[in-house]
């Protein structure tokens, strides 16, 4: 079943516009990661859909429903902001069941339901703390537990882990994520952090200037990116000017035989190479189709990255760690690029 | 870098000792003495004036002066508070233009304000002659002296304090915490007196104890736009020292005020204190 559905979802600031006819539907119970960099207009979308922005134009509907000029606190949404916007004048049970109290639940039912918000988030007991007693952690929890306090018809999120350090960040991605599967809640994030969007998302929805790019499985877009930004945004990988002759793909002046598996999108005009570092296989010189110099070795502990020049072009490729050969600056290689895995985008 | 030393605490506490403890010390001494009608007062001990005090008609003067200010107070903040939420929600530059303006304001003296709005509220020349074009009233009348007058002046000139006072925190109450309780459910008004109001109540009592305290030490608006019965005390305080030549009770009437002032402080502090705690 479909529980958000947008069409032609247009906004502009100005002149500046910060949605362009963006479309999408959202089935019940996903988890949907909003991806994009600065200013591609994906926090406008989430604000959009919660009705802190009115749209320019275009509808949104929310079980079927037209919402478009329906006011904010009638949405039924929860929403996590990107700066928390706790209530310090509240206690973390008051701020987990203000929205109930603002839709008038008795007292009884407001304490139940807080313990067992604050029971979900791992927080158990902490109701009675002062939100500037809490640390980052707890404070975000307290703000996850105050947006699913209605169980909300939507749950929004805005940057909601920008502001924790990277050992907690992965944690609570991977927290939420099974909060989200035990609750069966729709939900959809704001990031900007790619790692963050494969790790939770059913659907990611990658933007750039207030365009949807690609809306598909984390897998689907990082194996079959639909053009060179999305390729190059989400993972690393190598972007390749190339051409397309007769079952061929012409790069850096060797001619490779398009296989079973490699995913052309495009074949004329000026197209590019997707290959990521993990799919270049580094052969002794002569035995390879690319010939390419050593430049860079970047020791990573789990892989190692070589940097290469060939053509002019820079390529990375990475080692597993299996990968016993060492190679240092000048080393002169040759490269493959493994069959059934290169994609060619504009 | 060193740590400040310690004794540097001392010339303040010096500074508030020569000008605030020993004239308060002098002003208690002479609200005992006895009054000399002829010259100043004769130092001694009795509490003839204090008694005098405790009369119904400076009963009643000590009401209309807590009352006027408490009223003054009450309606700047009423008026600033909303007025600086939404002058905090606009550009920077309207921001500073507005804050300028208000600044400007307070380089006013009283007696060009009070002057002024005596004008705009008289007979003559005054605000009723608009309301009588415009077909609203009869005829022009006076709005002036009146409590009403004398209340206008004195919001007029607290109202750019409470301003200043509350603008600061108000500035830096995070926006998202409105959005918040926005999608949380809450209408707009409800978000603001929920959730804004709530946040920034120091502030308000701030405000509020500043405009109570700066006019309650008023004394040219109620000559200038009061009638007779309007009078606080403070202009009876300059009635009995600079032209009944009765320092003492003066005095007396001084620290009555001080008392009654630092009270009714105290009462405010406190139950902004104690609605944040619960």
């Amino acid at each position: 079943m479909t529980n958000l559905r947008i069409e032609r979802l247009c906004k502009t600031f100005g002149t500046f516009t910060a949605l362009d006819d963006v479309s999408l539907e959202i089935p019940t119970g996903k988890f949907v990661c909003l991806l994009g960099p600065s200013g591609c207009g994906k926090t406008t979308l989430l604000r959009v859909i919660a009705g802190l922005e009115a749209p320019s134009g275009g509808r949104i509907f929310v079980n079927g429903e037209d919402q478009t000029r329906m006011p904010t606190h009638r949405r039924d949404m929860g929403m996590v902001f990107q700066s928390l916007a706790l209530f310090p004048h509240l206690d973390v049970a008051g701020n987990i069941t203000y929205p109930l109290a603002i839709r008038g639940a008795d007292r009884a039912s407001r304490a139940a339901r807080a313990e067992e918000l604050l029971e979900l988030v791992r927080l158990p007991g902490m109701g009675a703390r002062r939100i500037d007693q809490l640390s980052g952690g707890q404070r975000q929890r307290v703000a996850i537990a105050r947006g699913l306090a209605i169980d909300p018809k939507v749950f929004l999120l805005d940057e909601p882990l920008s502001a924790l350090d990277a050992g907690l960040r992965e944690h609570m991605q991977i927290e939420l994520r099974q909060i989200q599967q035990s609750l069966g809640v729709t939900t959809i994030v704001v990031t900007h952090d790619q790692k963050e969007a494969l790790t939770m998302a059913d659907l990611v929805i990658v933007m750039k200037d207030g365009v949807i790019q690609q809306a598909g499985a984390p897998m689907e877009i990082y194996r079959n990116p639909a053009n060179a930004f999305v390729a190059g945004f989400i993972g690393t990988t190598n972007l390749l000017p190339c051409a397309i002759h007769d079952g061929t793909i012409e790069v850096l002046g060797a001619r490779l035989p398009i296989t079973e598996g490699d995913r052309i999108g495009v074949d004329h005009g000026a197209v590019q190479l997707s290959v990521r570092p993990e799919h270049i296989g580094i052969v002794p010189t002569g035995k390879g189709a690319i010939e390419a110099e050593v430049t860079f070795v970047r020791d990573l502990g789990e892989s190692r990255h070589v940097l290469l020049q060939a053509s002019g072009q820079e390529i990375i490729a990475q080692l597993t760690p299996e990968t016993q050969a060492s190679y240092r600056p000048g080393d002169r290689v040759s490269l493959d690029f493994r069959p059934g895995e290169r994609v060619v985008v504009t | 870098m060193r740590a400040t030393p310690g004794w540097v605490g001392l010339w303040p506490a010096l500074m508030l000792a020569i000008f605030f403890l020993v004239p308060f010390g002098i002003m208690l001494a002479v609200s005992v003495s006895h009054r000399d009608p002829a010259g100043a007062f004769i130092p001694g001990f009795e509490l003839t004036h204090y008694a005098r005090f405790l009369s119904a008609f400076f009963a009643k003067v000590m009401a209309v002066s807590v009352g006027v200010s408490v009223a003054a107070a009450a309606i700047c903040v009423v008026l600033a508070f909303p007025f600086t939420v939404f002058l905090a929600s606009m550009s920077h530059r309207t921001q500073t233009v507005a804050l300028v303006v208000l600044l400007s304001v307070l380089s006013l003296s009283e007696v060009i304000i009070g002057f002024s709005l005596s004008t705009l509220l008289s007979k003559t020349a005054g605000i009723s002659n608009l309301f009588y074009w415009l077909g609203l009233i009869a005829e022009p009348r006076a709005y002036t002296p009146s409590l009403f007058a004398l209340v206008t002046g004195l919001c007029y000139i607290g109202f750019p304090f409470a301003v200043l006072v509350l603008y600061p925190p108000v500035s830096r109450l995070d926006p998202e915490i409105v959005e918040a309780a926005r999608v949380m459910g809450a209408s707009a008004s409800r978000a603001f007196f929920g959730v804004v109001v709530p946040n920034l109540r120091g502030a308000i009592v701030g405000a509020f104890i500043l405009v109570f305290v700066f006019t309650l030490g008023s004394y040219l608006l109620p000559q200038l736009l009061g009638r007779s019965e309007d009078w606080t005390l403070s202009v009876h305080i300059t009635d009995q020292a600079i032209y009944q030549t009765n320092l003492p009770f003066a005095a007396a009437m001084s620290i009555f005020l001080m008392l009654v002032a630092l009270a009714l402080v105290g009462l405010a502090s406190l139950a902004g204190r104690q609605r944040r705690a619960a």
